[in-house]
């Protein structure tokens, strides 16, 4: 066992964690943050995609110990104080990007870190910046179009 | 849960070294992204490992004083792909990087993971074969340096003592200055693959342009390891650019080889792509090199 100092969605905490623990089932289990979802566990298919310190990568690869002083980010996490949604969030919403939601969370928080990089991109760019997440659902076109609203060129 | 009986994180890199020397069988992790699957399928079991990739002298990519490229073994493929000072002087190594795992992966695998894990498919290694990167071995009795084409000694295994420590990864300007280089790697897809075969030619051009100066190929997935074609490199100097170059080029690399049948490939396919990448990089880096290919 170690303790872990790390920042949740902007908020410090400290954890006791077993040395193996991964960092998915430390915010799923020990903090409830169950938007981060396990899905393939071997890092292929980015449901468990958090911010480390801003950079989007999957959790099920990353141990808790590692984590320490670091700050991280999930759906959780992006509300306003008002209570609104991130435009991200609102996109998929308004282009029916979502069906049964599993994958959501983790394209979200790319769709977060590409905000977050000030830049925008052409279609090509976020075809392969959502390439480390697997939809079974919608065939990727809605949540390109989500993402195209908010990040794309002509956005 | 991981099987893992202790996970330590080093801040400097002398404290990554003498954990090393203490600690029997203890594994530096770096992004941890190969690693951590090893152990879930049980090829490594109840490990001990050690974080480095928070030191900072090991997260570096600068330009040494006689013009070599330094680059930290902790720097994530991320960092690599967006380097000013890697993209403008050795580009097919960003290239290379850039087509590794998925942004996700990128954002924390290392380009000394890919390397000390000894994968002859690991995308950032073919190019480093071709540019002749020199690697810095630490450990608490002192530090080596060897050539990149000495590291890798079969498939998984390197001459890597599990006391040491890569530390630097140089890239000697007469690689790069004046040269075109061009990595091509064949996969089933575009994203999270690894590649069937990686083909990577480095080549430095007469003053004129119209000929080979020097040229250095590289293969990842054609051999037990990551290899180098010398005979044919020898072949192809001197060389008139033009149709009889590419031909050489493409009916001697195969005598160099060992591809192997896989799940990913036949031997037949990969005897294919071993003729045509080459085709394709040489083409691409003498154009990059500033010659004509018609």
């Amino acid at each position: 066992m170690q303790v872990v100092h790390f920042y949740v969605n902007g908020k410090p905490k400290e954890l006791a964690v077993q040395d193996g623990e991964v960092l998915t089932d430390t915010l799923r289990n020990q903090l409830g943050l169950t938007s981060v979802k396990k899905g393939c566990e071997v890092g292929e298919c980015g449901a468990c995609t958090v911010l480390i310190d801003g950079h989007a990568q999957n959790s099920c690869l990353f141990l808790t110990t590692w984590a320490e002083g670091k700050h991280i980010l999930t759906v959780e996490g992006l509300r306003s104080g008002c209570g609104e949604l991130h435009p991200v969030q609102q996109a998929f919403i308004d282009e029916a990007a979502v069906q049964c939601g599993f994958c959501t969370p983790g394209f979200i928080m790319t769709g977060v870190e590409l905000v977050n990089s000030g830049k925008k991109y052409t279609r090509e760019e976020l075809r392969e910046a959502i390439s480390g997440h697997l939809c079974r659902c919608t065939g990727y076109e809605n949540i390109l179009r989500a993402l195209e609203k908010v990040v794309g060129i002509k956005s | 849960m991981y099987d893992i009986r202790e996970s330590l994180t080093a801040h400097t890199v002398e404290e990554a070294l003498s954990l090393l020397s203490t600690h029997e069988g203890m594994i530096p992790a770096a992004g941890g992204t190969d690693i951590l699957i090893k152990v879930r399928e049980r090829k490594l079991k109840a490990v001990s490992l050690v974080s480095i990739l928070g030191i900072p002298e090991l997260n570096t990519i600068s330009m040494g004083e006689d013009g070599s490229i330094c680059i930290g073994p902790v720097c994530c493929f991320t960092r690599i792909t967006e380097d000013p000072l890697i993209m403008e002087n050795v580009p097919m190594l960003g290239e290379a990087c850039r087509q590794i795992g998925s942004p996700q992966i990128r954002n924390v695998a290392t380009i000394g993971g890919n390397i000390c894990n000894g994968a002859v498919s690991a995308d950032s290694v073919t190019p480093l074969y071709a540019l002749d990167a020199i690697l810095t071995l630490r450990s608490v009795k002192g530090e080596r340096c060897i050539p990149i084409r000495e590291f890798h000694t079969g498939p998984g295994k390197t001459v890597r003592n599990p006391d040491e420590l890569l530390t630097m990864i140089r890239i000697p300007k007469e690689s790069f200055a004046k040269h075109g280089s061009c990595y091509i790697k064949f996969g089933q897809r575009k994203a999270m693959e690894i590649a069937t075969l990686g083909c990577a030619v480095n080549v430095s051009l007469s003053e004129d342009k119209t000929k080979i100066c020097s040229a250095a190929i590289a293969y990842g997935v054609a051999a037990p390891t990551p290899v180098r074609c010398t005979e044919t490199e020898t072949l192809l100097t001197g060389m008139t650019i033009g149709p009889e170059l590419f031909k050489t080029a493409r009916e001697h690399v195969t005598a160099e080889l060992q591809p192997r049948d896989s799940w990913r490939a036949s031997k037949e396919l990969r005897i294919q792509l071993i003729k045509e990448l080459v085709v394709r990089a040489l083409k691409s880096a003498v154009i990059r090199a500033g010659g004509e290919v018609d």
